[in-house]
């Protein structure tokens, strides 16, 4: 079975994992300029305001990059495949595919992906889905 | 040579092992203590260190250890290996505007026998590994290779292509007795035959030799060199580049994921500053805790073009006899990872004219940490 290293929960990602309870990918928006940002950060580096809002990511998004992931010893024991995901909102968030088999004769560079949440022992994570899959 | 100008004076440094068998403020004192001696200088007339902000020896251990009556400089570089070259940066900031006098920089670890970094993460160090651990990436190899990834399919690279990196490593390694793989030189099937870390990405011999050992420099003007009689070599230019957007580990958030900008930047101040461009380098250290971060850094500082790096290599440039020597003690893969400071030493002795693999004429040495770096030059 897949386990999990659990996030550390801080002022400033807090809200990230509170939303992943609730099934829902938030993207940290500046609540005066609009700018989104990720991973977050607790202020504006465009206006200086620490109004930080979030909205609600519509999920799709395009795999930049994948590995496969594996360590005898390690909560990968069973492989995993990591990829880090644009989506469509333009930030970029590290992830993972499920539902695809853990092989190296695949392409996955550029596929298109759609988010989901995975509850793995209490610890609720986005987790991605090639487009168009069944769940 | 204005006589201000800063200089590293003395190298020293311990074996490079598996298991040093001593601690490592022995180790960080014994290569301090080789540097103040290799300069002329005694003890009693240094008063800076500069040293990691990861180093485990503090500064007044050090000092009570090797006999330094006081200190009146102190500082620590950022980041892990990224910053082996803001050291000397550091040293030479403090020594060119007098706030030293004779700066002694330091770095030693038992990174084999005891804490290995290349080892799996057990809690979250910071809140950026966050957007890492969870999902597994959860060693250096992994968090890496996320990068190399998308460099091995934008240029169609396979494994083989690092591994030839690896090859002239080891070559360079096996004629230098300071090298953990003195006379062990590998064909590319060894490469090849070595098992995966990260497969297909990164085989065993794609990664940094990790090594129990000591690295210490001392660094202080030109004049106080030549009164001490030490053999100097002058400290052209010195940088360190930091962007917003980049992390140390997880340089996912640039735009394109296929470069080093951080190198690219670098490389330009560097020239600048030195009033050289890449053709007058003669010699050139570059970082690497895996082989393909050598790729992106000779794109990244105009040896070769975008995507060129593995033609660059497979055409004989970095090896024996080649135009760009690169690496020549055997890099961190062939001599041992000492956070990058062997190489260091590795310059300087290319410049003195004593290296175990010396190329001749050589006048002018990059030295990168990627993200820090020095030009050495006569």
């Amino acid at each position: 079975m897949t386990t999990v290293r659990p996030p550390i929960f801080d002022f400033d990602d807090a809200f990230f994992w509170e939303g992943a309870r609730e099934h829902k990918l938030l993207i940290q928006r500046c609540g005066d300029c609009g700018i989104l940002r990720h991973p977050p950060t607790p202020l504006c580096a465009t206006c200086g305001s620490t109004n930080n809002q979030a909205t609600e990511s519509s999920g799709d998004g395009t795999i930049l990059t994948w590995i496969i992931s594996q360590h005898p010893t390690e909560p990968d024991a069973e492989p995993r495949i990591v990829i880090l995901v644009q989506l469509d909102e333009g930030t970029r968030i590290v992830s993972n595919l499920i539902d695809v088999e853990p092989t190296h004769d695949q392409t996955l560079n550029d596929k298109r992906v759609v988010v989901c949440f995975v509850d793995y022992d209490g610890t609720i994570l986005p987790q991605f889905r090639l487009a168009g899959s069944q769940p | 040579m204005n006589g201000t100008r800063a200089v590293i004076a003395g190298i020293g440094h311990t074996e490079f092992s598996q298991n040093s068998g001593r601690s490592t403020l022995q180790l960080a004192a014994e290569a301090s203590r080789d540097a103040i001696r290799d300069a002329g200088f005694s003890p009693t007339e240094v008063d800076g260190t500069v040293t990691f902000s990861m180093d485990t020896n503090d500064e007044l251990a050090l000092i009570r250890t090797i006999g330094v009556p006081m200190l009146r400089f102190c500082a620590r570089t950022r980041g892990g290996g990224g910053g082996a070259s803001a050291t000397v940066q550091l040293a030479a900031a403090a020594v060119e505007s007098g706030q030293a006098d004779a700066v002694l920089v330091y770095r030693a670890f038992n990174e084999r026998s005891a804490h290995r970094f290349g080892q799996p993460v057990q809690a979250n160090p910071d809140p950026a590994w966050n957007w890492a651990s969870p999902f597994s990436l959860n060693t250096p190899a992994k968090v890496y290779s996320l990068t190399f990834q998308r460099y091995m399919y934008e240029f169609g690279l396979t494994n083989e292509d690092f591994g030839r990196y690896t090859v002239v490593a080891r070559d360079w390694a096996s004629t230098n007795p300071n090298a953990q793989f003195y006379e062990r030189p590998i064909t590319l099937e060894d490469h090849q035959d070595s098992r995966w870390i990260v497969e297909p990405i990164l085989r065993k011999l794609d990664c940094c030799l990790e090594s129990d050992g000591g690295v210490a420099l001392l660094i202080t003007s030109a004049k106080r060199a030549a009164d001490h009689g030490a053999d100097a070599v002058p400290i052209l230019a010195s940088s360190a580049i930091q962007l917003e957007g980049g992390h140390e580990m997880f340089a996912y958030y640039h735009e394109d994921l296929c470069e080093y900008p951080e190198g690219r930047v670098l490389g330009q101040q560097l020239y600048n500053r030195a009033g050289i461009t890449a053709d007058d380098i003669d010699v050139a250290m570059i970082y690497e805790n895996f082989s393909p971060i050598v790729f992106l850094q000779l794109e990244a500082f105009g040896f070769c073009g975008r995507g060129e790096a593995s033609d660059f290599i497979k055409d004989g440039h970095i090896g024996r006899g080649g135009s760009l020597p690169v690496n020549t003690n055997g890099g961190l893969l062939g001599e041992g990872y000492i956070h990058g400071m062997n190489n260091i030493v590795e310059g300087v002795r290319q410049l003195r004219g004593t290296s175990a693999n010396q190329i001749s004429g050589a006048e002018h040495v990059l030295v990168s940490a990627g993200r820090s770096g020095i030009i050495l030059g006569r």
